[in-house]
């Protein structure tokens, strides 16, 4: 692989994987209420 | 059979937030991801590439999803029930997004039967090293010419088999609801289907050639960035990836708690996508760098996508691979829970529609929904001339049903209905990260500006010369009579009545949501539900 190829990947795995794993600690950081909802039916 | 849905039942919901965001990657990754992607983005300029994907993500892609989440939750209904509660005159947007899904699941479940079959294939070699494309085209879909004989009506039982087998699958899936149904089979099949991936980029990885390969889908060329087909190619890659503006994302951001973070899951779904998508990208070039060194050829020589890349590119690699069958099980497998999980959120379009519209259980909605479906789908989709339907129906959906219906989506809700700073308000009342004047712009401007251009290339490039050069009756039928037929039957069903079972008539949970969101007072509610006491009796 050329240098630039190299360079590219590593941008394109950095940023959308990186933006992943930044939305998944933004979710962490506010987690789910509980407890505000009625349950959903058992049977339907 | 048709039981109603008891007045005082609460409307489904998934289980947890979590729950709800795998379903939504589950839906959002499909076939395109794997199959499509690799390709778009080494004819758009490889590693230059990622500039105006990125650009179409974060601008148009993004901005979409929110918008999709902010109706579903909002109006808390299907499609039709949540366009409808937004205002009655936006109903047939509703059913016309409805009617695409059926589109769609027809011929949807029958790649999925096929990739279903291939990875039996594969265990086998089946097809025989170097006759792959005969195999595919010739033993297994035995294609037959519409230009010669019309529709055929001659059963492929190869096809046919494990199309029943597929539809056997989603139906029980559907029945089963949308947390222990929808929301169980995407907390299986996406972890697992993960899994199968980059088990099988590793291994591509390790295959001779796999370097020269990602260097062809990653050295840029920085001057594909000023056509501007390659940036449209982004725009409308994005919109049929994340699965946005045809009804998915408001049926399922509809059965979300009320206090849930719909920006910041967006934002998971989103990326989580484009993860799979980059992911895709390296193992598929991984391959076919290897395909390409088996040949003696350049990469450019062998990059393809869609079809020919799943059912004749793929075969190669695993007729000639060490490893191969491995390598195929796995491609295919995964091309198969891609494609049920993507299923499934078609279908639950349908089905929600038609329980809202008509007040039945959920099980009664999903027979009568899918059977009918299913039914359709093997008719068309087992026979020789599969193929030839399953192209057309595909471009023409994709370019002027979904396409079209988000361009007047877009159009109606924000010009028209003036709703974006509702939306706006909705969203940023329950969720870590607030948009304002900026998303408003870009769903309002520049998402349409992007829509219409994309629509308008592919009115006259359709226009200008027959697609796939299939008879003019064919693409007459199958193409635009299609499209014209979803529109007109979008307006008819907006005008048929809402069962007084139906939640369009008594949600007693909506008439509470709206109280504690401050859109109605409680008297307002009273008197709302008086009147329709004294309409029923």
């Amino acid at each position: 692989m050329t240098p630039t190829a190299i360079v590219m990947m590593a941008v394109a795995i950095l940023t959308l994987w990186g933006g992943l794993i930044a939305g998944i600690v933004n979710l962490a950081k506010h987690p789910e209420e509980e407890g505000t909802e009625p349950m959903p039916p058992v049977e339907l | 059979m048709t039981a109603p849905v008891n007045k005082s039942t609460p409307r489904e919901s998934f289980g947890s937030r979590n729950v709800f965001i795998l379903s939504a990657i589950g839906s959002a990754v499909g076939l395109g991801n794997i199959w499509r992607f690799p390709y778009v983005a080494y004819e758009g300029g490889g590693g230059a590439f990622l500039i105006p994907y990125l650009c179409a993500l974060l601008t148009a892609g993004i901005p979409l999803l929110f918008f999709d989440y902010a109706i579903g939750h909002r109006h808390r209904g299907s499609a039709p029930l949540a366009f409808r509660r937004m205002h009655r005159a936006a109903e047939p947007l509703g059913w016309w997004q409805v009617l695409i899904c059926v589109v769609i699941s027809v011929y949807y479940a029958v790649i999925i039967a096929w990739s279903a079959m291939y990875t039996w294939f594969s265990a086998q070699l089946t097809w025989g090293k170097g006759n792959e494309n005969d195999f595919f085209f010739v033993d297994f879909l035995q294609m037959g010419d519409v230009s010669e004989g019309g529709i055929s009506t001659e059963f492929v039982p190869q096809v046919g088999v494990p199309l029943i087998a597929v539809w056997l699958v989603v139906i029980v899936i559907m029945a089963l609801g949308v947390k222990r149904g929808i929301g169980a089979a995407n907390m299986v099949l996406m972890p697992l289907l993960t899994l199968m991936f980059v088990v099988l980029v590793v291994q591509s990885l390790f295959l001779p050639g796999a370097l020269d390969g990602l260097n062809a889908f990653f050295t840029p060329d920085w001057q594909a960035l000023a056509d501007p087909a390659v940036w449209a190619a982004a725009y409308g890659h994005i919109f049929f990836s994340l699965s946005v503006a045809f009804g998915i994302m408001v049926t399922y951001s509809s059965y979300l708690k009320r206090k849930t973070d719909l920006t910041g899951s967006g934002l998971v779904v989103a990326f989580a996508n484009s993860s799979f998508e980059i992911l895709a990208g390296i193992g598929v070039f991984a391959a076919l760098g290897f395909m390409a060194a088996a040949q003696g050829t350049e990469v450019a020589g062998v990059a393809t996508s869609g079809i020919g890349l799943a059912f004749i590119a793929f075969p190669t690699i695993v007729s000639n691979a060490a490893g191969g069958s491995i390598i195929g099980v796995l491609f295919f497998g995964a091309l198969v829970f891609a494609g049920v999980t993507s299923l499934i959120s078609v279908l639950e379009v349908i089905v929600a529609a038609l329980q809202d519209k008509l007040g039945w259980s959920r099980i009664a909605t999903t027979l009568v929904v899918s059977v009918p479906l299913a039914m359709i789908s093997l008719a068309l989709f087992s026979t020789t001339t599969a193929l030839a339907v399953l192209d057309t129906a595909d471009a023409f959906v994709n370019a002027f049903g979904i396409m079209a219906v988000a361009f007047v989506t877009v159009i109606v809700v924000a010009w028209v209905l003036h709703k974006l700073p509702a939306l706006q308000s909705h969203l940023n009342k329950r969720s870590s990260f607030t948009v304002g004047l900026l998303w408003r712009s870009l769903v309002g401007v520049l998402a349409p500006v992007v829509l219409g251009y994309l629509l308008l290339t592919e009115l006259i490039s359709k226009i200008a010369a027959p697609y796939g050069d299939y008879p003019g009756w064919f693409l007459w039928v199958f193409g635009w009579g299609m499209v014209i037929v979803l529109i007109v039957s979008g307006v008819l069903l907006s005008l048929l009545p809402w069962s007084e079972k139906s939640r369009a008539t008594q949600d007693p949970e909506y008439d509470e949501f709206l109280e504690l969101e401050g859109h109605r007072s409680q008297g307002a509610t009273e008197a709302r539900q008086a009147t329709e006491e004294r309409v029923s009796k």
